[in-house]
């Protein structure tokens, strides 16, 4: 029996289609994995089926009849339970208590009862959870234990799991997964999203693939292999015409070696990182958000202080070596190399929304002053060339930048990181979210640069940029160095496998 | 200092702490919902006023006091006035969501400014040639003790007699800051408010009520709080109305929530603690008179230490809760 389905459903953003006619089906005792790259409406159709978003056009059915999801509670009602990727807890309640939160039940509460039931369902399943332990002493794959649980409790019968694996270890992983098992065993219908093809094919039944808001289709995992499916997630080759020069008068700026580093959470998110960074050309980082892209470049510009290897600077001005690894921030921005990244709020990291453009141009250069007062004519002077040269559309200069759009605010960060003639030049994601002319507008920025000589380090999320823009792709996996390739002889696919392949060997090709 | 210096201490000790108790009872509610309410020190003083001017009134309209109704009437203005005040709180603050801080400031200012308004219309009205009026008939009824304490054997001890001498607001602070203590840790309802506090999103995942939650707790807190003020008018001050007299002892109320680690049974301890140290300079022997302004400034003294050493307590169950003075906005993802 069909535990749900889901026909032609339609959802749109504005202007934007986050999901256009998509249709799948999940039977009872059943586990389908959604395959897709970021931003192909994975979470966006998820949480149309919990209730969060609802579809513009379309249909639901669970166990073969049409309903409409309009909030959360909806969607418990109808069995339906999310695990998101954001796990929401309280830290300071037990497992217990956040199990039974929010649950409205006539009888008196009963902490010892429903710590039993939590037991017992853990128990049928094969879960590992301390009832009475608080979350805030958990690991992460104990608070995701209660997350699931939570749901389970609730009598849920559908359940979708976003992402569950990107958190996990994969001794975790394979624990998470005998659990899942279970699960479908007892006749639960589940449906997994990730964007890990082994996972796809050790877990899964069937495999639904995404790609930019479009259903490309649906094949069962016993009949396919990683590479179709990969050609599935990512497309055909799409011609950009991004005028690229050859790279010339090629220096090694940028050495890195053995680098590593931990989170706050005794994590290691990057690990054994090697590679070189040369003027005069583009290196483009490839991989899944979240592979330790933004710690790599947080690290080379001093954010974080790297646990082990080496970050090697060859100064052009003075011929000599110096090593960034202990150096301020501060310092190594007068080295000139400068970070430009648009986070996914845009604001968070380099600009301040409440100020206007100049005064946001005068956040990297307010130090050079000699007198006690500030000289704002230099700042205004560049707003007035990045206002004018990235044609940012703005009522004036004094215009606080969080009042622009997201694209002119992109390019006053862009803008104001290039002005300063940067040796190397790191920009991650600087077309997140721009239309396609803005985004040539940074492209031809970053080519321009290339020909001045710097070194430029270019994190971006669409392959097709990246083999037409950049001269060498850096794949980067779970924060290991997966591949580093030719841009020019190099496929989609190609990338693509090297992006989500797990235990990949280190430096394959160069 | 001899031993009937000492219970004399105690009782003091006791009558101060007990408006103190009610204010802490209050905030800790409000705070368990995730907003700071530092309106509290003018809701309590607004309390204080609506009780007296209440008293005042019924007092000054009938020959005879009637001994419920002298308990009723002042009650009824102080749950009115505290409540309405706490509204406008909760308005700016949960539906408007105004900045906590400034609210709650902005309100104590217009509380004490309110209540000295009509304290200070009363005193003239009745031309009095003293800076206070009194409503000691009212007072009386507050400070009855329970009928069966005249049937007390005579041997038993004094402090047990101390301890029984209050009327019945001291004893209704204690039942409410134990149930208080009961809801919060064994109920539904007390796990709900402690999630919104904490973490307001999840608990809207949950589907949780959270501004109703919000609203809620800090309209009952607002009362209890207020409550308080009334008891400081009408049991501490034997129903003697002065402007500033009260003063800014809502204050030490916000300080023993923190002391208290948000936990009411242990705010009765903070409060009597606190009590003690506002009215010890009263009863010391041989100090100099140049000393007691040292000595009158001990409480406030004691506040700062306490914050420094709750500060110093790394214990997670022991943190303010973890979304308090923030409002919540469900589209802030």
């Amino acid at each position: 029996m069909n535990a749900l389905e889901i026909k032609n459903v339609t959802k749109r953003f504005g202007r934007i289609v986050a999901n256009n006619n998509i249709n799948l089906t999940v039977n009872s005792g059943e586990i389908l994995a959604i395959l897709g790259e970021n931003g192909s409406g994975k979470t966006t159709l998820m949480n149309m089926i919990s209730g969060i978003y609802h579809p513009d056009a379309g249909e639901i059915f669970v166990n073969e009849k049409p309903v409409v999801i309009n909030s959360p509670k909806d969607a418990f009602a109808l069995g339906i339970g999310m695990i998101h990727q954001h796990f929401k807890l309280v830290d300071v309640f037990t497992a217990t208590e956040n199990i039974v939160l929010g649950i409205e039940d006539k009888k008196r509460l009963n902490m010892k009862a429903a710590s039993k039931a939590v037991l017992e369902i853990s128990g049928k399943y094969g879960f590992e959870i301390a009832p009475q332990k608080k979350i805030y002493q958990m690991s992460v794959s104990e608070k995701q234990t209660v997350e699931i649980i939570k749901v389970l409790y609730r009598g849920a019968d559908i359940l979708i799991l976003d992402e569950p694996t990107a958190v996990l270890t994969p001794q975790e992983t394979q624990k998470l997964f005998a659990v899942l098992r279970n699960m479908k065993e007892d006749g639960k219908s589940i449906i997994i999203i990730t964007h890990k093809l082994n996972e796809v094919m050790s877990i899964s039944d069937k495999v639904a693939v995404l790609r930019k808001g479009e259903y490309i289709g649906t094949v069962n995992t016993a009949e396919t292999n990683e590479s179709e499916l990969t050609e599935m997630m990512v497309g055909k080759k799409i011609s950009l015409n991004i005028d690229r020069t050859d790279p010339h008068d090629q220096k090694e700026r940028l050495v890195i070696s053995g680098l590593d580093l931990y989170n706050k959470n005794g994590i290691k998110v990057l690990d054994d990182i090697s590679f070189a960074a040369c003027s005069g050309e583009i290196l483009g980082i490839a991989g899944i958000a979240g592979s330790g892209q933004r710690e790599l470049l947080e690290s080379i510009a001093g954010l974080r202080h790297i646990s082990g290897g080496e970050i090697i600077y060859n100064d052009p001005k003075t011929e000599e070596t110096v090593s960034l690894k202990d150096m301020s921030p501060m310092k190594i921005r007068e080295l000139g190399v400068r970070l430009s990244f648009v986070p996914e709020d845009r604001l968070g990291m380099g600009l301040v929304g409440n100020m206007d453009i100049i005064d946001n141009m005068m956040l990297r250069s307010y130090r050079k002053g000699k007198s006690i007062f500030l000289n704002r004519k230099p700042p205004r002077e560049l707003a007035d060339t990045v206002i004018r040269d990235l044609e940012v559309v703005t009522p004036s200069p004094q215009t606080p930048v969080r009042k622009l759009s997201g694209g002119n605010v992109q390019k006053v960060l862009v803008g104001r990181e290039i002005s300063a003639a940067p040796t190397v030049l790191m920009a991650a994601y600087p077309v997140r979210g721009l239309d396609i002319n803005s985004s040539y507008t940074i492209y031809n920025l970053l080519n321009k640069q290339k020909e001045n000589g710097a070194a430029v380090i270019f994190v971006g999320e669409d392959l097709d940029v990246l083999i037409e823009l950049c001269d060498r792709i850096l794949v980067v996996n779970s924060g290991k160095i997966t591949g580093i390739l030719d841009a020019r002889n190099t496929t989609k696919e190609e990338i693509g496998l090297l992006m989500t392949k797990t235990g990949g060997a280190d430096n394959e090709e160069e | 200092m001899n031993v009937a210096t000492l219970l004399i201490i105690i009782r003091r000790a006791i009558l101060m702490g007990t408006p103190l108790l009610f204010g802490a009872i209050g905030e800790i509610i409000t705070e368990k919902s995730g907003n700071l309410n530092l309106g509290i020190p003018g809701i309590m003083y607004i309390g204080a006023i609506s009780g007296a001017v209440g008293g005042f009134v019924y007092k000054s309209s009938v020959v005879y006091v009637d001994p419920f109704l002298a308990v009723f009437i002042p009650m009824m203005c102080t749950i009115l006035g505290s409540l309405i005040v706490s509204l406008i709180y909760c308005f700016l603050t949960i539906t408007l969501r105004a900045n906590q801080n400034v609210t709650g400031l902005a309100i104590t200012t217009f509380g004490i400014g309110c209540g000295n308004l009509f304290g200070g219309s009363i005193i003239k009205i009745i031309k009095s040639n003293v800076p206070f009026f009194a409503v000691g008939d009212i007072a009386k009824e507050y400070n009855k003790p329970f009928p069966f304490v005249e049937y007390l054997p005579e041997k038993t001890p004094e402090l047990i007699k101390i301890l029984l001498s209050y009327g019945f607001m001291v004893y209704l602070a204690l039942a409410l800051a134990i149930i208080t203590t009961l809801i919060i840790k064994k109920t539904r309802i007390g796990l709900n408010l402690r999630a919104v506090g904490e973490n307001p999103a999840t608990a809207d995942a949950a589907g949780i009520n959270v501004s109703m939650y919000k609203y809620v707790a800090t309209c009952v807190g607002g009362v209890i709080a207020g409550l308080g003020g009334l008891y400081y008018i009408l049991g501490n001050s034997n129903g003697i109305w002065a402007n500033g007299a009260f003063g800014d002892k809502g204050w030490l109320a916000i300080a023993i929530v923190i002391f208290a680690t948000w936990k009411p049974v242990y705010a009765i301890l903070g409060s009597y603690f606190f009590g003690a140290l506002c009215i010890l300079y009263n009863y010391l022997d041989n100090i100099p008179i140049t000393f007691i302004p040292l000595l009158k400034m001990l409480p406030y003294v004691a506040t700062i230490l306490v914050l420094i050493i709750v500060s110093l307590r790394k214990k997670r169950e022991n943190q303010p809760p973890a979304s308090l003075g923030l409002s919540y906005f469900r589209e802030e993802r």
